[in-house]
């Protein structure tokens, strides 16, 4: 049985944010030794899998038995005056969900990793509204695409080979020739050279370029002197301008090039009220391209959960959105948080100096396939089964929509979810007796 | 990544700063050498290796989001929860030339 062959069809990948679910995988007991479809990333991701090694749990360091740990974890929870509660975009909408709850009964602030990657679209979407479209549509109609502010030939490898650029669609049949790809970036990066127009503008000058576009489109007159220091002419941005207004159906695809840099989710408004203003002229939408394989699920969970995408705040028993205040890197770098959850993500690895030292400095737990910086200061650790690989379920492509998980082989370990519901019932275990206790 | 945030590529990746080919020769700088990168918040030491032809205009640094570019980065989000990780302005250095067999 340990070296059956088999394969998996239309198997999903969950490496990035385009869940590509036309992957072939091949697998031989506890190996994955094809991966058809899948591009230079997808193929690391699935290829060179590993089930990994070590205890499922411990404590401190120190190997523990699920139930020891899961304990530990649900004290370490019920204990804390301010928990907080991060990561979530690396695993099934399932576990987000169960997660959502534990949140809801500790009173914990719940965060993802959106935050710290599109958190600010977030905030421009609320600003602005969304003007969007399935990346289906796209491949279908798009005759304008640009890119602004991301790398998609390194980040995104088939984006544009299923999706944006070189599909043949209802109606774009000619595919890539059919299309004008444009592209926006600080950096000649490797997607310019297969873009037909590339514009290299200068660091932190994207809200000036888009709000000169808008006032182009607008009509406005622009003078030269006012692109001065952003790194285009006036020629140039009237040629995109023409392009935009001239096209059937035009998207722009946002990437962190904008949300992470200052200005953030003004950037973003400035990229989405353009998409909104062409839309007087013809059909033209902004969608952002998401990293993670379900960033965009955690979005959708912790919405239709609590009311908001991300920094939500369930310590007064009703949701409360702020970013900034309930927001991770926030809660750590200030030293409010007591202990926390971190669910599938680095922060040990990724976020700023001092939120990292507060973090190392209080109880908290953390889940995830492998190891890292986290899971090795953390008080209590669980190494988890790999969602897609290992474990089925949902996860939303960076379109929102939702897409099944078609699993290759079982794991030694368990699956997040299945953790987190044993932590959740621990927790409300805990959260009664201290009830009892008060009486 | 995928594989281990602790494997050799990956620690390789995101522990090198690029530089444009014409600011290394400018500073006199090869690759491998290690420069400090000083943010308002913190610096660092870290090796250098000449970007791509044309793919880093001067003055422009590239590093790959990881535990060294993160070092550089505030923890002021400015409302939104997220720290400034891009469009840093930051001071570059030589440190020392690494010895060549």
């Amino acid at each position: 049985m340990q070296n059956e062959l088999k394969v998996v069809s239309n198997a999903t990948c969950t490496f990035c944010g385009c869940v590509c679910d036309d992957i072939e995988l091949t697998v031989e007991g506890n190996h994955i030794t094809k991966a058809k479809n899948a591009c230079v990333l997808g193929k690391a991701w699935f290829l060179n899998h590993e089930a990994g090694e070590g205890p499922i749990a411990r404590i401190r360091g120190k190997e523990a038995t699920v139930e020891e740990a899961v304990e530990e974890a649900a004290r370490i929870l019920v204990d804390a005056k301010f928990p907080i509660i991060y990561g979530l975009s690396d695993t099934t909408c399932e576990a987000q969900r169960v997660t959502v709850a534990i949140a809801d009964w500790v009173g914990a602030s719940i965060d993802t990793t959106t935050s710290v990657c599109h958190g600010p679209s977030g905030m421009a979407f609320q600003g602005v509204g969304e003007i969007t479209c399935s990346l289906g549509e796209v491949r279908n109609r798009a005759d304008l695409v640009i890119f602004w502010g991301s790398n998609p030939a390194e980040s995104h490898p088939r984006h544009w080979g299923r999706y944006s650029t070189m599909p043949k669609g209802l109606f774009v049949p000619n595919g890539r020739k059919d299309r004008t790809v444009v592209l926006v970036d600080v950096r000649r990066t490797k997607s310019a050279p297969a873009a037909d127009i590339f514009l290299q503008i200068k660091p932190r000058k994207d809200f000036e370029v888009l709000w000169m576009l808008r006032a182009l489109v607008k009509g406005l007159t622009i003078n030269e002197a006012d692109l001065i220091d952003t790194g285009v002419t006036l020629e140039q941005l009237q040629n995109l301008v023409d392009r935009m207004k001239a096209c059937k159906f035009g998207v722009l695809f946002f990437g962190m090039g904008l949300s992470m840099t200052r200005g953030k989710h003004l950037n973003v408004e400035a990229a989405l009220a353009l998409a909104r203003d062409l839309n007087a002229f013809t059909r033209f939408y902004a969608n952002p391209m998401r990293g993670h394989g379900n960033v965009t699920g955690a979005d959708n969970v912790v919405s239709w959960q609590t009311g908001y995408p991300f920094g939500v705040n369930l310590g007064r028993g009703y949701p409360r959105f702020n970013p900034g205040e309930f927001t991770t890197t926030d809660t750590l770098a200030r030293k409010e948080a007591d202990a926390a959850m971190i669910i599938a993500s680095d922060p040990m690895g990724n976020f700023s100096q001092a939120a990292r030292e507060h973090l190392a400095s209080i109880p908290y737990i953390a889940l995830d396939t492998k190891e890292t910086s986290t899971t090795r200061a953390a008080a209590v650790a669980f190494t988890t089964a790999t969602y897609g690989i290992n474990v089925p379920g949902t996860v939303y492509r960076m379109d929102d929509v939702p897409i099944p998980l078609r699993p290759a082989f079982e794991s030694p370990y368990p699956s997040d979810e299945k953790i987190l519901r044993a932590l959740e019932k621990k927790v409300l275990h805990l959260l009664q007796a201290k009830l009892q206790a008060s009486n | 990544m995928n594989e281990s945030k602790f494997s050799k590529e990956y620690l390789e990746e995101t522990g090198v700063v690029q530089i444009c080919p014409e600011d290394m020769t400018r500073l006199g700088l090869t690759a491998g050498d290690l420069v400090c990168i000083r943010s308002e918040q913190r610096s660092i030491e870290i090796p250098c290796v000449a970007a791509k032809e044309k793919e880093l205009p001067s003055g422009l640094l590239f590093m790959a989001y990881g535990d060294w570019s993160s070092r550089l980065m505030g923890s002021d989000t400015h409302g939104t929860g997220m720290p400034n990780s891009k469009g840093t302005d930051v001071y570059l250095s030589k440190v020392c030339a690494i010895k060549k067999d």
